[in-house]
């Protein structure tokens, strides 16, 4: 059974911060589903058009941490309110900054365009799919409550550094045998380090999420993204 | 004043009834000391009722029934042969509304207490009323103005001044029914500054519907339903993830 604030006004006022942050987190998603087409594409136009609708996203966070803070204010919240709106806070500063690295993937599908580069987008591609994925299933976890799915995410980024690894392996091979194509290069590792950096974003909030919804706090129980019971 | 670090309190399936009305069922907790223990609930939780029944406060109330054990180091204080005095001696309560006898210099407020148990034995009044009223942060307020009437006092220094009075009993558990809530806030502050500096000498245990002012300053905290200890744990822990359902929808302030 749904459970109600004694004063209805608190629940209106969750509600709202909820949907902020859902609002926020769905065009991340969206960003970092185009950026990733504009990668796997070479597609310029595609990527300034991500840069712009980035745009819309900027600010977001300020916002919700405003709501935040004057809910602890004024509220005083215990329980799962608190951990819910503690949370939101720190789960901001996550989705801003995926919304942000995948602006820089954009940002670098423009620079590949302009030196000409015909680099081959398979295992980049793919790596991006998996980080696509997490983002999907990261938010699945906060819709619907999952303990499950979150702790899914944090298992998938492992699988996903292995990737970054031979990856990045692979570029350093060929660059150091195709020297003139070394700033094509930079660009694609700078791209595999950022896809990289959002896994570990969605593991963080995965984190987050299972703090919010059963109070455990895993992060002193992983290593190397393994659950340690 | 003495130490008494090591004094506990424990209620062994503690239930009290009001005629045939069960006010607290079964409650079995311990109350240490050296911490504060929290007590909260809803009006009419039996929280009140439970702390009362700590220094035998029913003692004076007729068709009220205590079944179970209360034991202060180790001893029934409802046992036969107990004298409900002594155990109040040991025992303090401070209560809701500040409660100084308004006849009565501030001093003697101080002192009154042991004009029920020991006022032959007392020597050095002033030594202790000084002690007394020290720890309960009240000295420099007062201490040119003794002998004048407590009514003079504002309500959070009667407040103090009730406390005082409980401490110059050299109690070893410090019992408060909701101490704060007739107070402004400033007064609230001082009243929690003094709890936590008493915690390290005394097992406090204080009742109170501020859920802020629990988790301001207990290290323990209780929480009471129809009469039943739902749940008992670290105040951290049950402000942020409490075990049980019902706590949850207290804390947050939800029906169903």
């Amino acid at each position: 059974m749904i459970k109600h604030h004694t004063n209805r006004a608190f629940d209106n006022e969750l509600r709202l911060l909820r949907d902020r942050l859902l609002l926020l987190a769905g065009r991340v998603e969206k960003m970092a589903a185009l950026s990733i087409k504009a990668l796997s594409e070479h597609d310029t136009a595609l990527a300034h058009a991500t840069m712009d609708y980035y745009k819309t996203i900027d600010g977001s966070d300020l916002l919700i941490d405003r709501l935040s803070i004057e809910l602890l204010a004024r509220r005083q919240p215990c329980g799962q309110d608190l951990r819910f709106i503690v949370s939101v806070i720190k789960m901001v500063v996550c989705f801003e900054r995926l919304g942000d690295l995948a602006n820089k993937i954009c940002k670098r599908v423009i620079d590949l365009k302009r030196i000409n580069s015909n680099y081959d987008s398979g295992d980049l591609a793919s790596m991006a799919l998996h980080v696509q994925a997490m983002v999907k299933e990261v938010l699945d976890a906060f819709v619907y409550k999952d303990c499950h799915r979150a702790s899914s995410v944090i298992t998938q980024d492992v699988a996903l550094d292995e990737i970054y690894r031979i990856i990045t392996r692979n570029f350093i091979n060929e660059m150091s045998q195709r020297k003139e194509d070394a700033e094509n290069y930079y660009h694609l590792l700078s791209i595999a380090k950022w896809l990289e950096r959002m896994g570990d974003h969605c593991t963080n909030l995965a984190e987050i999420i299972l703090y919010m919804i059963n109070g455990d706090d895993v992060r002193t129980k992983h290593d190397n993204g393994h659950l340690q019971q | 004043m003495k130490q008494h670090a090591t004094s506990t309190m424990i209620t062994n399936n503690l239930s009290v009834r009001y005629g045939n009305h069960l006010a607290v069922d079964n409650v079995s907790l311990t109350i240490k000391s050296g911490q504060v223990t929290a007590i909260i609930g809803p009006s009419g939780c039996g929280k009140s009722t439970f702390i009362r029944s700590l220094n035998r406060m029913h003692d004076f109330i007729d068709d009220v029934k205590v079944e179970g054990a209360i034991l202060l180091d180790g001893v029934d204080i409802y046992a036969p042969g107990v004298d409900a005095v002594s155990i109040r001696r040991r025992v303090g309560m401070v209560f809701q509304k500040p409660n100084p006898f308004p006849h009565m210099s501030i001093l003697q407020n101080v002192l009154s207490g042991f004009s029920f148990t020991r006022k032959k034995a007392i020597k050095r009044k002033e030594e202790i009323a000084e002690k007394a009223l020290k720890s309960a942060a009240l000295f420099d307020e007062v201490k040119d103005r003794l002998h004048a009437p407590s009514g003079a006092l504002s309500g959070g220094q009667q407040q103090r001044l009730c406390i005082a009075r409980a401490l110059a009993m050299e109690p070893e558990v410090l019992l408060l029914d909701e101490p704060c809530s007739a107070l402004d806030p400033i007064s609230t502050a001082r009243i929690e500054d003094l709890i936590n500096v008493l915690r390290t000498n005394y097992a406090i245990v204080i009742v109170t519907h501020n859920m802020q002012q629990a988790a301001r300053v207990s290290q323990v905290t209780a929480y009471f339903l129809s009469g039943k200890l739902i749940e008992i744990d670290e105040t951290k822990k049950l402000f942020t993830n409490p075990s049980d359902q019902r706590t949850e929808d207290y804390i947050t302030g939800k029906f169903g």
